[in-house]
């Protein structure tokens, strides 16, 4: 897909989604985004990005398969486990002080994240008082977040990353295996809300006290990045929290004056009492 | 729109505006001889993608940093592309160049059971500098590579493969020749030369995007 030709198609296709379906990808990150495309083009056997649009505008079945190629479904539990040591660490002492807490974690994809903190902060005592929005646009990944099951091949990759992070116990007090399953513990999932949310065209719609949002911000553009660390500065308290990926930055944002870093390397933030 | 490779050998004239190179098993020691060859006037960003392990903090820029007169980083998402530095893929992304001149990086799929995936650097790569790129493939026991290398002989642009039999591993080098035979296959002397040649040889690099 190199050259000018599959660039305009490219923009034609987003601009075809958006007006039919009113999925917002336009200020996605272009050089991610052609790549699943080239993918998603050889999966749904079209030899062009406007075949595969003629597809996707007139067989619906077609554009809901899209989305997942649109929407980036790669996650573990406790991800980069040294950041979630760090929230333990450095977060979760100020979390104790709140009488009451809500934690956002946008992006959420199939729940990972969102089950992770709800472990930690069960954990640390305080799941009880906790509300956790996890949201994302892809259908598709938040029923299976809401199922909370995960294949059982993953989980001994999950529960090593649990016990870099700091679990206290054994990541199996979490889950029951099943069939080649692992269903995690339907008491953590009293505590998640899950929810269909769009950085690029829905507003705040709470005020949280910690927000994580883990290599999301890597696939918008700049205007983008700068309209979503807009909506998390919104939405946190004065005080508040920020996580995001070890790779991203607030450097580029136009937000990133409202946060002081708190643990620079995990790229952990806090928002400024002042903001 | 795409060209043969076969017809991608005569371009040695062609100004270069970015460097490319992807290594895996043995690449620590293949750049060790070919990065420390790129001379201070270099005018060029060169971008690498080295397999390594995903779960621990990359020490590549500290180990060649001393060794080198460009300065060596690891990017951040977004950061311009700088001419006259070296970069190294964070491990665990994979590292992508947008059309502004930027950094892309992406946590998608392993491509090639490798993320950095060096077909992932090539394509993007091939897609914004076309024959203005310059990439090479080393060592490796992996295909990775291969297509990548492809995309740019199709785009125009320059290819260079290290030779399998001098290599510490020889089947990325033998791929990436089998996927594009126009490729130029070098060892690792040659290729040394190439880059001291970069920063005497008046490159003009129209290097219209990427200052900070």
């Amino acid at each position: 897909m190199n050259d000018a030709v599959s660039d305009i198609e490219l923009q034609l296709l987003i601009n075809a989604i958006f007006l039919k379906y009113h999925y917002d990808f336009r200020d996605y990150a272009p050089a991610s985004l052609k790549r699943r495309m080239s993918t998603a083009m050889s999966k749904f056997g079209c030899a062009t990005l406007s075949r595969l649009q003629d597809r996707v505008l007139h067989e619906p079945e077609v554009f809901s398969g899209l989305m997942d190629f649109l929407t980036v479904q790669v996650s573990e539990m406790f991800r980069d486990p040294i950041y979630f040591r760090s929230i333990r660490e450095s977060v979760v002492p100020m979390l104790k002080t709140y009488p009451s807490l809500k934690v956002w974690i946008p992006g959420c994809s199939a729940g990972e994240e969102a089950y992770s903190f709800a472990i930690l902060l069960r954990e640390e005592g305080l799941l009880a008082r906790t509300l956790i929005y996890a949201t994302d646009i892809n259908a598709h990944a938040l029923s299976l977040a809401e199922a909370g099951v995960y294949d059982i091949d993953r989980i001994s990759g999950f529960s090593e990353n649990y016990l870099k992070a700091g679990g206290h116990g054994s990541l199996s007090e979490y889950y029951t295996a099943a069939y080649g399953r692992a269903v995690l513990d339907k008491s953590l999932r009293k505590h998640i809300v899950f929810s269909d949310h769009s950085l690029a065209t829905d507003s705040v719609f709470a005020e949280v006290q910690l927000v994580s949002c883990r290599n999301v911000l890597i696939y918008f553009n700049r205007e983008l990045q700068d309209r979503a660390v807009g909506l998390f500065s919104d939405a946190l308290c004065r005080k508040g929290f920020l996580g995001i990926g070890a790779k991203e930055s607030l450097r580029f944002t136009a937000h990133g004056a409202a946060f002081d870093e708190l643990v620079r390397d995990q790229r952990i933030y806090q928002k400024r009492f002042a903001a | 729109m795409s060209t043969p490779a076969t017809m991608m050998k005569g371009f040695p004239d062609k100004p270069v505006k970015a460097i490319v190179i992807g290594a895996s098993a043995g690449g620590v020691e293949a750049l060790v001889q070919l990065l420390p060859a790129l001379p201070a006037g270099t005018d060029v960003p060169v971008l690498v993608v080295l397999h390594q392990p995903r779960d621990r903090a990359s020490l590549l820029v500290e180990i060649f940093t001393p060794l080198c007169a460009l300065p060596v980083r690891e990017p951040n998402d977004k950061d311009p592309i700088d001419p006259g530095t070296i970069y190294f893929a964070p491990p665990d992304y994979h590292m992508l160049v947008d059309g502004a001149g930027n950094f892309a990086l992406s946590a998608d799929e392993a491509v090639n059971f490798s993320r950095p995936s060096i077909d992932v650097l090539f394509e993007s790569a091939a897609d914004v500098y076309g024959a203005g790129l310059m990439a090479i493939v080393l060592t490796g026991a992996n295909h990775d590579g291969a297509a990548g290398l492809k995309a740019v002989g199709d785009a125009g642009g320059r290819t260079i493969v290290q030779q399998p039999e001098g290599a510490h591993a020889w089947l990325m080098p033998q791929s990436a020749i089998g996927k594009c035979p126009g490729a130029q296959v070098l060892g690792l002397p040659e290729i040394a030369e190439i880059f001291r040649a970069m920063g005497a040889s008046g490159n003009d690099a129209s290097r219209g995007a990427g200052h900070a």
